[in-house]
């Protein structure tokens, strides 16, 4: 009988250990945050350290790679990584929203979409080699691509894409269903309910989802290698403006490249220890190429949000 | 018993008196209900429904949770049509043109009829822009009769004063109470045939009510509401007539003051003494 009574003691006692959960909770995830970021800190200060003394010369941003590694730069690799991923953005983020808005707001619920949808998260486990080959087999030997920024910008498009659907799909989903009734209600198309109303609501959502999948399209070799990115460039692609007319010029799409992953993996692959001086300091800025573009989504999903408190 | 009703509900239709005091227009109908069923999949919401609304006056619905005033509401516009597996029998036809609103296009159907819901629901939007989505959606995109309409919506629903200087900040920074009122701004600014409202004071405080019931007492002059309520005196107080449901069926329809003062109906009497529901 005492024990199923309420009282102010048996209550106290339920607090208290709530309170236990809590303070175990909150440490584990503190605990994993600071190994987590631990990890990370070390890794980065270990290459800044290990890199600092090409880090800090200006010959290092704008020279190309050499056989001498005090004069080796990674300007190549720089603007290779940029153009294979400004291609992969391009090519990416428009067809997996479409994708995933599709599957969401469009689509019949029946198990061709359930299939579907198994599917797609499936795709964001294959490992990134499996895109590499599949890339070589359809776009360099089946379309003629060749080994190209074009190719590595679709085959690392292909690889995200996956992350990007999912993402869209979990944004979209979680955008209250009344807001959609609102939508309808003043005699909106579902175009508009969902251009309107739903895809803004959600963008800060699939925005993330862009940023992890092109985060980790920015730091993937294999693929990339596997379609046949040189290793040694001594020139730059055809520069994308132009001061003739047409101002644009699409050239630098059919161009060889190489990107920083490789360019990385290249000299820590020497026997030379200065070149592995170059390669922690192309990992420091690989990082902080990475980081850059977080910070430019956390700055977009500030301003995003200042209208939808 | 179904016949009767009907008989009993043209009658009335013949001399309408003048509920809320004023001199007994000719009325006239906008809508009429004709036998409507509704199914959720199998299970059947709504009952061989007839209804007449007419045109420019208050029509309040009531009766216990879960009889389908909700439901009954929600094919006005054809909310339903949204999710899968429902289904509609009989007719809503609209007046004057005479058509069977079932058999509309719903986007058409939700252009003409607009919805106030139990929850406010703002746009993540700025004020102006939540009053100007249905405008947008008619595509008027111009700055000034946008300006212009915002402006009347907000007027109309009793909110201008309190939001003129904050036109441009978000709608989310609004009071509940506030926050319906801008949803039915948002309703009046296209200029609806009809304005459905479903609950649409249940999550506000008694100033907050008073204001919105003012607001509709005066709108009725221009549109024709239709109102769900679970609040009675919120009935007596604003409509010209109120129908009383029961499990998915009309049981009383008939002018406000005299169903609440001589139903006719033992069901209704003891729903509005108290006695269930
Ligand atoms: N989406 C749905 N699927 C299946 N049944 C539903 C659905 N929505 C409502 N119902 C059922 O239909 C009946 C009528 O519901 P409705 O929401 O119209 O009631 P209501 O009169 O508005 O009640 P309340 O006053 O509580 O809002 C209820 O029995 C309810 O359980
Ligand atoms: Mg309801």
């Amino acid at each position: 009988m005492a024990t199923t009574d309420i009282t102010h003691d048996s209550l106290a006692r339920i607090i208290a250990a709530n309170r236990r959960t809590d303070v175990v909770m909150a440490s584990i995830g503190i605990l994993v945050l600071m190994v987590a970021g631990t990890l990370l800190g070390a890794v980065f200060i270990d290459l800044l350290a290990s890199g600092w003394e090409r880090l800090v010369n200006p010959d290092f941003y704008t020279n190309f790679p050499s056989r001498r590694p005090a004069q080796a730069g990674i300007i190549s690799a720089v603007v290779g990584t940029s153009l294979v991923m400004l291609v992969t953005a391009v090519i990416a983020v428009p067809l997996g929203v479409a994708a995933g808005l599709y599957l969401e707001e469009y689509a019949a619920k029946n198990w061709l979409t359930d299939l579907i949808e198994i599917n797609v998260s499936n795709l964001a486990g294959v490992p990134s080699i499996i895109y590499g080959l599949l890339a070589l087999g359809l776009f360099v030997y089946g379309f003629g691509t060749g080994e190209t920024i074009l190719t590595a910008g679709l085959t690392l498009a292909l690889l995200i894409l996956p992350v990007i659907i999912v993402a869209t799909r979990e944004a979209v989903r979680s955008i209250p269903q009344d807001l959609r009734e609102a939508a309808y209600g003043l005699g909106a198309d579902k175009w508009q309910t969902v251009r309107l109303y739903v895809l803004p609501a959600a963008r800060p959502g699939i925005l993330t989802g862009v940023i992890v999948g092109l985060a980790r399209a920015i730091g993937e070799a294999a693929p990339v290698i596997t379609i046949g990115a040189l290793t040694f460039i001594a020139f730059l692609p055809p520069a994308p403006l132009q001061i003739e007319s047409p101002f644009i010029n699409f050239d630098w799409l059919t161009s060889p490249f190489t990107v920083m992953p490789i360019q990385m993996f290249n000299w820590v692959s020497r026997p030379q220890a200065e070149f592995h001086i170059n390669a922690a300091a192309t990992g420091v800025v690989l990082m902080v190429m990475t980081l850059a573009m977080n910070a430019l989504a956390i700055y977009i999903r500030l301003r995003l949000r200042r209208l939808q408190r | 018993m179904q016949r009767q009703l009907n008989t009993l509900m043209n009658e009335q239709f013949d001399d309408i008196p003048a509920p809320l005091g004023e001199a007994s227009p000719a009325t006239e109908l906008r809508a009429e209900v004709r036998n409507l069923d509704f199914w959720y999949g199998d299970t059947q919401a709504l009952k061989g429904v007839n209804l007449r609304v007419a045109d420019r006056k208050v029509t309040a619905m009531i009766g216990p949770s879960g009889c389908g005033k909700s439901t009954l509401l929600r094919c006005f516009n054809r909310m339903h049509d949204l999710y899968p597996g429902n289904s509609y029998g009989g007719e809503i036809r609209l007046f004057p043109e005479d058509r069977n609103l079932i058999e509309m296009d719903p986007g058409l159907v939700r252009l003409r009829i607009g919805m106030v819901f139990q929850k406010p629901n703002p746009f993540p939007k700025s004020i102006f822009e939540n009053v100007a989505a249905g405008l947008r959606v008619r595509g008027i995109n111009a700055k000034k009769p946008l300006d212009e309409r915002v402006e009347q919506a907000l007027q109309g629903a009793a909110l201008w004063d309190e939001v003129k200087d904050r036109l441009q900040e978000s709608a989310y920074g609004l009071s509940g109470g506030q926050q319906q009122r801008l949803c039915i701004a948002r309703a009046l600014a296209p200029q609806p045939d009809i304005l459905l409202l479903d609950e649409p004071t249940s999550a506000l405080d008694p100033i907050a009510t008073a204001k919105i019931e003012d607001l509709l007492t005066k709108l009725h002059k221009s549109v024709t509401v239709i109102i769900v309520t679970h609040n009675m005196q919120q009935a007596a107080r604003i409509s010209n007539y109120t129908a009383y449901m029961h499990m998915g069926k009309l049981v009383e329809y008939g002018v406000t003051d005299d169903l609440f003062t001589a139903p006719r109906e033992q069901m209704t009497s003891d729903y509005i003494t108290g006695r269930f529901g």
